[in-house]
């Protein structure tokens, strides 16, 4: 599959379609995840450093825990929840009526024509929802902090900026890269290996996001763990 | 198993469910391998070929799905011209009318189907729209039907059979076709397999099927209750 990618021919119209449907039609998703997870996160740990007199330090640990953690985690899994499905169903329903046979009878490679632009997109596109999402989720952070916790606007921009560092972000970017992979080839392995009909398609669809938000969470820790001793010093 | 089908003939193989006919198409195809022997067209063995150059035999070979597994996500018009979309830099002006003559040719009106998509048709329209397809690929010498008139009325197969057996007079095309459509397989060929638990239990003309006494053949025929008279009748009608 990622053979496909480096090799004649491309298909730009069908990776920009999937770039719609996939980035921009999970926009408004992220964005309201990314708000309200990001205030409720907020909410609660403002409560507990309230205790130690620490309340200032909110925009600190919202840097933190929405760039290597919270961000990449929860757009993943939503992306994995929204998308997976979605592309397990078309290509399982594509093999079950025969259209991928057609399409190999036609000369068509199903690898380069439905896999690559899929790989492609997510590998593109997650990354990029996992930034928007990080700023909404801090922005909703910046909202809880201001006007209920009474932190000051400079204070709380201040402490996120002390984390804004090299190591925070690779990871937050790292994470994301690593999470469209899984999401891009259990997906596509599902669906090109659903048999029995349409309801092989629909066990296929359920694992494939099953199996996505699974691996998506062992993966995050393992990163976290290998990542975070390597790259101690920068975080 | 093993048989061979020369240029410009014309093959039903017949069998019960499950019993291997739409593999042997997908064999022929290379969609599958062999677990022992060979897949010759053209003399090349497909089942031991690399991909590109499977994809240089298939050139030759048209193949009408059961079902017809038109995509449904594209319009018939750009079902039709799918070959030369993928595959040609063909202006889509220049396509779209190619797509047009192959409609017309298969007995459809362009104006009226070309910009539904697959299911807004029968059964038997989205057969013909798999024909034209498959025709205006690559022009090819090999053409498989897998089922080509299951699940259609009476009348749509009619026009169906017409049509393959049309193809096959009026291009020498080679024709393969799998059914377990008894009376319409007489219509399309003058040669009939018969398969049977994996092996050939029959392989001849209109004439020695009607004779043959072998059980399998004999086991296989009578369920459908079909008179050879009434069938040789029919068939002659549908070849004039």
């Amino acid at each position: 599959m990622v053979g496909a990618l480096f090799s004649r021919p491309f298909y730009l119209s069908e990776t920009l379609e999937q770039m719609y449907l996939i980035g921009v039609g999970s926009l408004y998703l992220i964005i309201l995840m990314g708000i309200f997870s990001g205030q409720g996160f907020a909410l609660a740990f403002t409560q507990e450093l309230a205790d130690f007199g620490a309340k200032d330090y909110l925009g600190r640990i919202m840097s933190m825990a929405v760039l290597r953690e919270l961000g990449p985690t929860l757009t993943g899994l939503m992306v994995a929840a929204r998308v997976a499905a979605g592309i397990t169903a078309e290509i399982g329903a594509m093999k079950s009526s025969n259209q991928i046979d057609a399409m190999i009878a036609f000369g068509i490679d199903p690898l380069k024509k439905i896999a690559a632009p899929r790989l492609l997109t997510l590998v593109l596109m997650v990354p990029v929802l996992t930034i928007v999402c990080d700023a909404v989720a801090i922005i909703g952070g910046w909202f809880v902090g201001v006007f209920i916790a009474h932190v000051t606007s400079t204070m709380y921009w201040s402490n996120v900026k002390y984390k804004l560092t090299f190591g925070n972000m690779f990871m937050g970017l790292f994470k994301p890269f690593v999470f469209s992979l899984i999401i891009a080839f259990v997906s596509c392995y599902k669906g090109f290996t659903s048999e029995g009909g349409t309801k092989g398609v629909g066990r296929a669809t359920t694992n494939s996001v099953v199996m996505s938000s699974i691996l998506i969470l062992i993966v995050n820790f393992f990163i976290t763990k290998v990542l975070g001793s390597a790259i101690r010093g920068y975080l | 198993m093993s048989f061979r089908v020369d240029k410009a003939e014309s093959v039903v193989i017949m069998g019960p469910s499950g019993s291997g006919k739409s593999t042997i198409l997908r064999l022929i195809l290379g969609l599958e391998r062999p677990q022992t022997g060979a897949v010759l067209v053209d003399r090349q063995d497909i089942s031991v070929m690399k991909e590109k150059h499977k994809r240089e035999l298939r050139k030759r070979i048209g193949m009408v799905f059961q079902d017809g597994a038109l995509f449904d996500s594209l319009t018939v018009g750009e079902n039709v011209g799918y070959y030369l979309l993928e595959h040609s830099r063909m202006s889509w002006r220049a396509i779209s009318e190619k797509a047009r003559e192959m409609l017309g040719f298969v007995g459809l009106d362009a104006d009226e189907v070309g910009d539904k998509l697959p299911e807004q048709l029968s059964g038997g329209m989205q057969r013909r729209v798999a024909i034209g397809r498959a025709l205006l690929s690559t022009n090819p010498q090999i053409m498989l039907y897998d089922e080509p008139t299951t699940g259609l009325d009476p009348k749509a197969a009619a026009n169906v059979l017409r049509l393959i057996t049309r193809l096959h007079r009026e291009r020498g095309i080679c024709t393969i076709a799998v059914t377990h459509q008894i009376a319409d397989a007489f219509s399309m060929a003058d040669r009939f397999i018969v398969i049977h638990d994996g092996e050939i239990a029959f392989d001849g003309g209109f004439q020695a099927l009607r004779d043959c006494t072998d059980p399998r053949v004999v086991d296989f025929l009578t369920p459908f209750r079909v008179s050879f008279e009434q069938v040789a009748q029919r068939k002659f009608i549908d070849m004039r």
